[in-house]
């Protein structure tokens, strides 16, 4: 678990200060100038316009499980080449420039921890591994998540952060979607409560299977959710998209999200939701 | 489009030239036929040549050929006694699926198809195929209304992809096919699903769960369009012939992945040649399927069905990568 203490250091004693390059940044929505230092502190968050930067999974195990009770699993899983996929580059070339890039073996990263000392099944996605696309790796990573949860009857949190399923894959991607939500249908009957965080972007294939399956979804402020990419959807209609669509403001206002919960309350929410579906530790009526 | 795609204009031409001597020969009372005889055994030849090596992208043409039979057609060329369902009970009925109560021989089945019409007036009708939430949601109401009856469940497939619009958006597109996927999973009776023509990605999937999934020949099943793949990876919608070849959409490619059980043989040059045949191969295997499924204890059937999907998908295990360096935290747009 070597990263995780490097990032845990990092946050107590600012070791990172090369990332951003640079000690001050630019918003990327308001466009303000930002000590970095102080966004780290911010949870990555813009102190102006309340902008949620895109960050590591790292970020968001150190943010929401208690200290020292990561284990991460599967981390040995990787791609195969099945279609043998080749567009500008070959596939197995995109993988390795991921993993250099990333240090990530995929997409999505498993684990067990505890959040305010309840063990939980916890995966999160990582947009920085090909757009966080869901190939066979993600989905089975994925799957044996959902599976520690019915084994150890813990409850399931899933971060997500995704354009999709994965097109070098091909239908097998596609598949990944069945695949989770056929597993997350054996979760819902043991009555263990899945999370789904939501963060930006979370779309198409993801969005389509198991990230709109929790039993409570939590979006980050401002994440682009949607199903179809906003570009086809323009295509399509032939015109403007109306302000704030596919937006987790628009989703909370449609009905699709529980609520939209800013990063710094996001341990806390977790944890109370938790706490409530643990019931009242007498006989269900 | 003349009704004839582009690669099969040797054939056209061929038969053009057929008919003329033909007329030619009833009009001056002259003695033709060996002449004839002998271009049609070249056009036979012809046909076989050209429908034998078909490349994926020319599959993808045929697949959405204008007069491919649609879902309807089957339905009407199998089912007696149909009485149709309407309505998602919460906001719209979806006319891209049909989904309704029928009988195929003896067996009393639902049918949920999707739909895309055939000329324009049609088309706008049945959205081109392309479901909304409500269509989905329509589709989980009446199949969980047959499972209540232990009525078996046969699935069409032909769809461009769910309809990307605002409303469908508004109305939650990506939480209906989801909620599809879950429940169609554990959904206690057998469920067949043929695939037609089209098979886009979420579209189809969103009622493609089942026990059997047969695929007709020339159909294309993806995660993604033809065209949308060359548009993101290509930069170019014009690449839709590589990306075709690069997806491995076709019949054999998902036979070979293990992603369909069955293949169904249309005639040579597409199932609109030859639509009664086409119709009756495809029942005939549709109710062996529903046959084979019967005699399965239901416990076993959705055992089955959870282990099939559960097992989809191909990665290797490499002990090294445990030993990869550790990543660094920090915004990923900065990295």
């Amino acid at each position: 678990m070597e990263w995780f203490k490097k990032n845990r250091e990092g946050v107590a004693g600012g070791e990172k200060k090369e990332i951003p390059k640079g000690l001050w940044t630019k918003c990327e929505s308001c466009g303000e100038i930002i000590f970095v230092r102080e966004l780290e502190k911010n949870r990555w968050v813009c102190p102006k316009c309340n902008y949620h930067f895109r960050i590591r999974f790292s970020d968001y195990l150190e943010l929401l499980t208690d200290p020292d009770t990561w284990k991460e699993y599967d981390r040995n899983i990787t791609s195969a080449d099945p279609l043998r996929f080749k567009d500008s580059k070959r596939y197995p070339d995109r993988i390795r420039e991921a993993r250099k890039k990333t240090s990530l073996t995929d997409a999505v990263v498993c684990g067990t921890g505890k959040i305010g000392g309840r063990a939980v099944s916890v995966a999160v996605m990582d947009f920085s591994f090909i757009g966080g696309s869901m190939g066979s790796v993600v989905g089975e990573k994925i799957a044996r998540a959902i599976e520690r949860a019915l084994e150890r009857k813990i409850p399931l949190i899933i971060v997500s952060c995704s354009g999709g399923a994965r097109m070098q894959e091909g239908i097998l991607s596609l598949m990944q979607m069945a695949k989770t939500s056929a597993l997350l249908a054996q979760l819902q009957k043991k009555n263990l409560p899945f999370i789904s965080v939501l963060t930006n972007p979370t779309t198409a294939g993801v969005m389509a299977s198991y990230a709109s399956l929790g039993d409570v979804i939590i979006a980050e402020p401002k994440a682009l959710l949607g199903f179809a990419g906003p570009r086809v959807i323009a295509q399509t209609i032939g015109q403007e998209l109306p302000p704030g669509f596919q937006s987790s403001e628009f989703f909370l206002e449609h009905g699709f999200v529980d609520m939209i919960c800013e990063r710094k309350e996001l341990r806390r929410t977790i944890n109370l939701l938790l706490e409530y579906f643990s019931g009242n530790g007498s006989p269900r009526a | 489009m003349n009704g004839y795609l582009d690669f099969e204009k040797p054939i056209v031409e061929l038969e053009k030239k057929i008919a003329d001597i033909r007329d030619f020969a009833t009009g001056e009372s002259v003695e033709l036929s060996r002449e004839i005889a002998a271009l049609e055994k070249k056009l036979e030849r012809l046909q076989k040549e050209i429908y034998s090596k078909l490349t994926r992208w020319q599959r993808v043409q045929l697949a959405r050929h204008p007069k491919r039979p649609t879902a309807s057609d089957y339905i009407k060329a199998w089912m007696t006694d149909f009485v149709e369902l309407h309505g998602d009970r919460g906001f719209a009925d979806d006319h891209a699926v049909i989904t309704g109560l029928g009988k195929l021989d003896n067996l009393k089945l639902l049918v949920v198809a999707q739909e895309k019409g055939k000329d324009t007036k049609e088309k706008l009708h049945h959205n081109f195929g392309m479901m909304h939430p409500e269509g989905y949601r329509k589709a989980l109401r009446t199949m969980q209304l047959a499972a209540r009856f232990g009525l078996p469940i046969l699935v069409l497939i032909d769809t461009p992809g769910a309809f990307p619009g605002v409303g469908a958006e508004e109305r939650g597109q990506a939480e209906a096919i989801a909620r599809n996927l879950r429940e169609m999973a554990v959904l206690p009776v057998p469920i067949v699903v043929v695939i037609l023509g089209e098979g886009a990605s979420g579209g189809a999937l969103g009622v493609g769960i089942g026990d059997r999934i047969l695929m007709l020949e020339n159909a294309w099943y993806s995660v993604i369009s033809p065209e949308g793949c060359a548009a993101i990876l290509w930069r170019d919608s014009e690449k839709k012939e590589e990306a075709a070849e690069a997806l491995k959409l076709a019949s054999f490619d998902l036979l070979e992945m293990g992603i369909i059980d069955k293949i169904l043989p249309e005639p040579l040059g597409g199932a609109h040649r030859d639509p009664k045949k086409t119709f009756e191969t495809a029942k005939t295997e549709v109710l062996a399927a529903f046959g084979e499924l019967s005699v399965l204890p239901p416990e076993e059937r959705l055992l089955h069905r959870i282990e099939k999907y559960r097992s989809m998908g191909r990665y290797t295990v490499d002990p090294e990568l445990e030993e990869l360096p550790s990543p660094v935290a920090g915004p990923e747009a900065n990295q």
